[in-house]
């Protein structure tokens, strides 16, 4: 359901709440509810920093450590997006978040026939060295950490974004990049999915493996959780299928012989915000702590700060809406608040007109301004996890664990995270599941302002990011340049290794470095793949 | 007489992967008694096409969430004229800005359902339409 769903009388009396996730909210709580659900301080919650951190993993929260303010940023060509990168750091933003078009996404370079009327348009297009130079240029990569929003193609990415850092003079150790990297969340839920299941979660091993050594600063996977409840998931579906996910992803690397302290402490989380405020914030908490019971208890990770959920906690698309846009900056200031109560490290905030496409420029600082009023005008800093202790929170925090919990096992019972998007169950329910969302919507039993209540004053439609058809041919000239002007011989020459690399099972990592300081495009890479790996076939719905 | 059961491909052109308005109006239609065919992502125009034809549809349904519908929908009503299948009728659902929705009808498009639009009045379009013709 999009929203807690409410059950009322004649006379408009509330008779019933019931969550998304199936938790029925009562009209008052009190001790006797802590007592019901067998509530112990120290076991359930514990204090802010100790495990198993309900109220959070730093013991002095945003006191000690603000959080990240990384919006959403990149479209057009490199130049542009360079020029937003600096705007938004200007504006005083603390982390980067870098949108890829589709082909780059899709592993297409920008002159390929399935690229057409796609470049530049949802994000910036890369095909070589050559775009990441310019988009990264004079920005200070030993101090700002970049997310890049890219999976399919996100080991090619990463060497990218090692190549740039040493072409502008750092080590690999000190730059930070967080690629999303979450190839299953693909395929249940966004789609920009290539290879088959197995080589594409072999390419994720490979990255985390990479990181450990020669980009320690570096979170090799961000597991998104987000993108799941976008299609249709539940609050409690949504953490529940991001830990599996997660969990496949470190039985890859432990199968190569690591020990899980090793690489797990830089897992992180990107997580939605919308929905019942109460929901979400027992969801994150309850979150943290299935995170750090699950490391504990079934992989025996050894160093607590390897337990912790670090998460982006970003305000969800699918809550904003395209009627009455405006509504949708009063959304997201109460989404970020939700992510502040939460505890989150990093925060993303759509912007009101991402219903229907890429942030202009002053959408985009009104979110990053969002954020920062919450931490230095409303007092999110002053205090860890405020609502600890409360009667309903910490209630329902154990109610949403629990069923996170029930919806954890019913995949297990099915045969594991990946049989159950292979088979295509998960995408089945999640998205028969957005219909009876639409339905409720269309009933009124579930309600949304300015959808289906309160739709009168409608106002004219947003002034939107216009796209730019010269830039798009300017990317295609470009490249053209960029291929005129490599050396043909190290093209080849590294293209050849990848493929054996890729054929032998080592770690296609050292090799993607190669490729990119050789200025070989992305869809060059990625070509090489398609023909060793094959393409996912999407598992029949209808 | 019996009315005859409509055929609906949905389609998701191009490199989007965002599908949930595809699945959720592909589980509506299929309520409302039509026969539903989902063409899964990131299909080209001649593919999508190609099924329309091998499973005569009556009705193609694309879906677009990226902005890139006036040439989307520009390239398949080419491909439809040189097939010869000009008879299937275009409907288009998705992130659509009010000013093109006129564009899009002077392509040759018979119904658009910008996001927003309740399922009924999907649904309740495309009956009337395809009644009429």
């Amino acid at each position: 359901m999009a929203v807690a769903r409410y059950i009322k009388d004649d006379k408009d009396r509330i008779l019933d709440v019931i969550l998304e996730s199936g938790i029925h909210v009562k009209p008052s709580y009190t001790p006797e509810d802590l007592n019901r659900i067998g509530f112990d301080y120290e076991k359930d919650v514990a204090d802010p920093g100790q495990y198993p951190y309900t109220r959070g993993i730093h013991p002095l929260g945003y006191r000690s450590r603000e959080w990240t303010t990384r919006q959403y940023t990149g479209f057009g060509s490199p130049e542009e997006t360079n020029q937003r990168f600096k705007l938004m750091i200007s504006h005083g933003q603390t982390g980067l978040n870098v949108a890829f078009d589709l082909p780059t996404q899709m592993g297409y370079d920008s002159d390929d026939p399935m690229s057409e009327g796609e470049v530049g348009r949802v994000g910036m297009a890369v095909d070589t060295l050559r775009d990441f130079e310019i988009a990264f240029k004079d920005i200070k990569l030993d101090k700002i950490g970049a997310g890049l929003t890219i999976n399919a193609v996100a080991s090619i990415m990463l060497a990218m974004y090692q190549a740039v850092g040493e072409k502008y003079g750092y080590d690999p150790k000190v730059i930070s990049a967080t690629p999303q990297n979450d190839i299953l969340k693909e395929m249940v839920g966004r789609g920009a999915w290539i290879f088959p299941v197995e080589p594409a979660v072999r390419l994720i091993g490979d990255t985390i493996e990479y990181a450990m050594t020669v980009m320690p600063r570096t979170n090799p996977v961000s597991v998104c959780g987000y993108h799941i409840r976008e299609s249709g998931a539940t609050p409690a579906q949504e953490i529940a299928y991001a830990i599996l996910i997660a969990n496949v992803y470190i039985d890859n690397v432990l199968a190569r012989g690591y020990d899980i302290d090793a690489f797990v402490g830089r897992f992180s989380f990107n997580l939605n915000v919308f929905g019942n405020m109460w929901e979400q914030i027992a969801k994150f908490r309850a979150a943290r702590k299935l995170w750090a019971r699950n490391l504990k208890e079934k992989y025996n990770v050894k160093n607590p700060q390897n337990l912790f959920l670090r998460g982006l906690f970003g305000g969800g698309g699918y809550g904003l809406t395209k009627a009455q846009p405006e509504n949708n900056i009063m959304r997201g200031a109460y989404y970020a608040l939700v992510a502040a109560l939460s505890g989150a490290q990093t925060t993303a905030l759509c912007s009101y007109d991402e219903a229907y496409t890429i942030p202009t420029p002053h959408s985009a600082l009104l979110s990053l301004r969002t954020l920062q009023l919450l931490m230095d005008e409303m007092g999110l800093r002053d205090t860890v996890d405020p609502l600890a202790g409360s009667y309903f929170i910490e209630t329902l925090t154990k109610e949403m664990e629990q069923k996170i919990e029930e919806e954890t096992e019913k995949i297990v019972k099915y045969g594991g995270m990946i049989k159950a998007v292979s088979k295509g169950y998960i995408q089945r329910l999640v998205a028969r599941q957005a219909y009876e969302v639409e339905k409720g919507l269309e009933s009124g039993e579930l309600l949304k302002v300015g959808v289906n209540i309160y739709k009168e004053g409608e106002s004219e439609e947003v002034k939107l990011h216009e796209y730019n058809y010269e830039s798009a041919e300017r990317q295609i000239e470009d490249l053209k340049q960029v291929k005129r002007q490599r050396s043909q011989q190290d093209v080849l020459r590294t293209l050849k290794e990848l493929e054996s690399v890729i054929k032998e099972g080592k770690n296609v990592m050292p090799c993607l470095v190669e490729c990119c300081k050789a200025y070989v495009t992305v869809g060059e890479m990625t070509s090489i793949f398609r023909q060793e790996f094959g393409e996912f076939q999407e598992p029949a719905l209808f | 007489m019996d009315e005859k059961i409509i055929k609906v491909l949905i389609a998701k052109p191009g490199l989007d992967g965002h599908d949930r308005g595809a699945k959720v109006i592909s589980h509506a239609l299929k309520e409302a008694g039509m026969e539903v065919i989902y063409s899964g992502l990131h299909k080209t125009i001649d593919q999508i096409v190609h099924i329309a034809l091998q499973e005569d549809v009556d009705i193609i349904g694309l879906s677009i969430m990226t902005g890139a519908h006036i040439s989307i929908v520009g390239k398949l009503m080419k491909k439809m004229q040189e097939e010869d299948i000009i008879d299937k009728t275009v409907f288009v659902g998705g992130v659509i800005p009010a000013k093109d929705i006129s564009k899009l009808k002077d392509l040759g498009v018979a119904g658009v359902f910008p996001g927003g639009t309740p399922l009924f009045e999907t649904i309740e379009l495309i009956k009337t339409h395809m009644k009429r013709t």
